[in-house]
């Protein structure tokens, strides 16, 4: 996981020094919002696939307990091992433990947000075991020893022409080499070697079916198939949100995903796992890691509906202009914003307020979790906890102080010289982060008060 | 019908033409607007920021002063949302519901109440409308871009009643403008950066004026557009509507 000691504001802020990157990333998250916008108006119903989805995923977490326990006993009869991990802790041991079992110490792992979120690669790796993620875009990140920038689009911030290097470099093809079809293709022979020799395969989930005890993974290359079936173990890792209580659910749900993730109609591949093959066993490792504290924080149990498309991600014009980076958290963005604090209030205080609330990732969002509203609410949460400058907390009681009462703003003189002093995008001073990029407004003759006074 | 008349402490002391010309227009369509004096603001500063448990005297404070009224209209849909949103006073609880039912951002105040149907104004410019995002997903105003619902647009369909304006259309409808309240110092570098691109839709498709429901969002990006020496202004939607 990405460790830094800047916050959001900073790191958008360098983030922001190369102007040209940042039309770039903005211009190319753009068309993928564009695309998505395409493609759900060609169905007239999306606004009631986004309500169903929504209340499915209410019922589920209403309910969560019962679903689990139903998963768990036909995923056991189906043939599948299931373990349950409390934190990331235990989820590390678990893979740890099934790997050393099966005297591996190579992996081949598709994408899943989740391991990301638990650091696994990096305690396997203290641990002496070697794992290739075998998405692309994630295989990219890592061999550039970075943390995935979006969940959907790992390598987003990357330009072809810097794959191109890191391809050079590790992967042999011809220096300054930045053709897309040639990268691809060596990628696809360096992976080929990788499913062919790893003997473990680990893959994320998207959906898991109460019902059957089956579970989904969805790709677009196929990689979580072709690890799987190549491997003698399959271990795959779900946060406990991930059930659907029924099969016929997922009608609901894979409509969903991939429409809001790159506006395709549907991932490549949604392969459903459900009995073992002999000899080569599935576990299922079921981790919570805060996911029922944040279920029992009423205001906020909405964001655990979340499906990981990186919509609001594609949408949110904070995003697009400061980088996934920036988010210093494996899930980045607004959803990211509203699910890290949960994890570690202190480190990520600073999330709920990289956002103008604009509002247009709740309006994207395929399971329709409030998430502005929800930004807005650990604001609350944060002051609230005392993870708020003290100065902060000063100025701002004495500007509700003043406000509260029409005596003391009008003895501050003109409610206008108020203004200027006290609210904090308007502080008449070249210090100001205002006018680093922007002038003041001009103060007119007269307010309108006065103007109001003298005509009426 | 009486009026009582809010208007943001940033509009009374930079924008007095936008209060104005809301006052006007409002008085055009004969209803009796009065403004209190002792108002000072919704509170919305403090509560984006995290403190909305230290806008209990402003919460007090706007009852006192706008319970008299039948309806409460201001220039602005981002306090509207905030007062519509988090107005409460435990003491009086029943009375801040029903102002938060009674405050309207002035356009949907013409359309949905007053029922305007037409307008005696001209405006004979080329004129960028900017969505400003808490008059349009929060208060509705118009339809927003991702949804897949009918469109429609209440400031537009005003727009529309003006002779001889040319409204532009843009690249991206309904993208925030980066102002955000204190986001606009706190998190600077990204909010000038969203500031600049949204006014270069506007400039790219040859506005003279930029127009919005709210002063903040344009405050921010007649900001940008002084700083590069623009001769494009910034006007309040309130002040086309009322031009003669």
């Amino acid at each position: 996981m990405h460790e830094s000691t800047k916050d959001h504001a900073a790191l958008a802020a360098e983030f922001n020094k190369d102007e040209q990157r940042v039309n770039w990333h903005d211009e190319t998250l753009w068309w993928i919002r564009q695309k998505r916008d395409k493609n759900v108006h060609q169905l007239p119903e999306w606004e009631a696939l986004r309500e169903a989805a929504s209340q499915i995923k209410f019922n589920v977490l209403s309910n969560l307990h019962d679903y689990l326990l139903q998963f768990e006993k036909n995923a056991t009869a189906n043939g599948v091992h299931v373990h349950w991990a409390a934190d990331a802790k235990e989820h590390n041991e678990i893979v740890h433990r099934l790997l050393t079992e099966h005297k591996v110490d190579r992996m081949v792992k598709s994408k899943s947000m989740l391991t990301e979120e638990c650091g696994l690669n990096e305690y396997l790796a203290e641990h002496g075991i070697e794992v290739i993620d075998s998405d692309l875009g994630e295989r990219i990140v890592q061999l550039a020893k970075e943390p995935p920038s979006h969940i959907v689009l790992p390598c987003i911030h990357k330009k072809k022409e810097e794959i191109g290097d890191l391809f050079h470099k590790y992967l042999g093809t011809p220096a300054n080499v930045a053709d897309p079809q040639i990268l691809t293709e060596a990628a696809r022979q360096h992976l080929r070697d990788v499913f062919l020799t790893r003997r473990a395969a680990l893959t994320g989930v998207n959906f898991a079916v109460a019902e059957t005890g089956e579970f989904v993974v969805c790709t677009n290359e196929g990689n979580a198939d072709m690890g799987a079936h190549l491997a003698d173990v399959h271990i795959a890792s779900m946060g406990i949100e991930k059930l659907i209580p029924e099969r016929k659910h997922l009608g609901v749900f894979l409509r969903l995903l991939t429409r809001s993730a790159t506006g395709q109609p549907i991932t490549t591949y949604s392969s459903h796992f459900k009995k073992p093959r002999k000899e080569t066993p599935i576990h299922i490792i079921l981790v919570d890691n805060g996911r029922s504290v944040q279920l029992g924080r009423k205001e906020f149990r909405n964001s655990l509906k979340c499906i990981r498309c990186g919509a609001c991600m594609n949408t949110c014009p904070v995003y697009r202009r400061s980088g996934g980076h920036s988010y210093h958290t494996a899930v980045a963005g607004p959803i990211g914003s509203i699910l890290a604090p949960n994890l570690d209030m202190k480190k990520y205080k600073d999330l709920p307020f990289a956002s103008t609330l604009c509002g247009s990732c709740s309006n994207v969002c395929p399971v329709k979790i409030d998430i502005h509203d929800q930004l807005y609410k650990w604001r609350q949460e944060l002051v609230k906890e005392g993870y708020t400058p003290a100065a902060k907390t000063i100025s701002m009681k004495l500007m509700a102080q003043t406000l509260s009462s029409p005596t003391l703003y009008n003895a501050a003189g003109k409610s206008g010289r108020f203004v200027l002093k006290h609210m904090p995008f308007l502080v008449s001073n070249k210090l100001n982060p205002w006018y680093k990029e922007r002038e003041m407004p001009e103060a007119p003759k007269e307010s309108f008060r006065e103007w109001y006074k003298k005509n009426n | 019908m009486k009026v009582g008349l809010f208007i943001p402490c940033y509009v009374d002391q930079f924008y007095p033409n936008a209060a104005i010309a809301t006052l006007q227009l409002l008085e055009k369509f004969g209803v009796e607007v009065t403004y209190p004096l002792s108002q000072t603001c919704c509170g919305q500063p403090m509560a984006n920021s995290g403190y909305e448990h230290l806008t209990k005297g402003c919460n007090e404070l706007f009852i006192k002063n706008f319970e008299p009224f039948d309806y409460i209209v201001a220039p602005s849909g981002s306090c509207v949302l905030h007062v519509r949103e988090h107005l409460h006073d435990p003491a009086n609880e029943e009375a801040a519901t029903v102002l938060r039912h009674k405050v309207y951002e002035l356009t949907s105040f013409l359309t949905d109440i007053l029922q305007v149907k037409e307008l005696n104004a001209r405006f004979p410019h080329r004129v960028g409308m900017h969505q400003s995002c808490h008059g349009q997903r929060g208060l509705k105003l118009a339809q927003m871009s991702e949804l897949v619902a009918e469109p429609f647009s209440k400031p537009g369909s005003l727009l529309k009643m003006v002779k001889d304006i040319d409204l532009i259309d843009l690249g991206r409808v309904d993208e925030c403008c980066g102002f955000g309240g204190t986001f606009c110092v706190t998190e600077e570098a990204v909010s000038a950066k969203m500031g600049k691109d949204r006014v270069a839709d506007h400039l790219h498709h040859g506005a003279e004026y930029i127009t919005g429901v709210d002063m903040s969002c344009l405050m921010h990006m007649e900001g940008i557009l002084n700083r590069a020496g623009s001769k494009v202004k910034v006007i309040h939607i309130a002040e086309i509507l009322n031009a003669q």
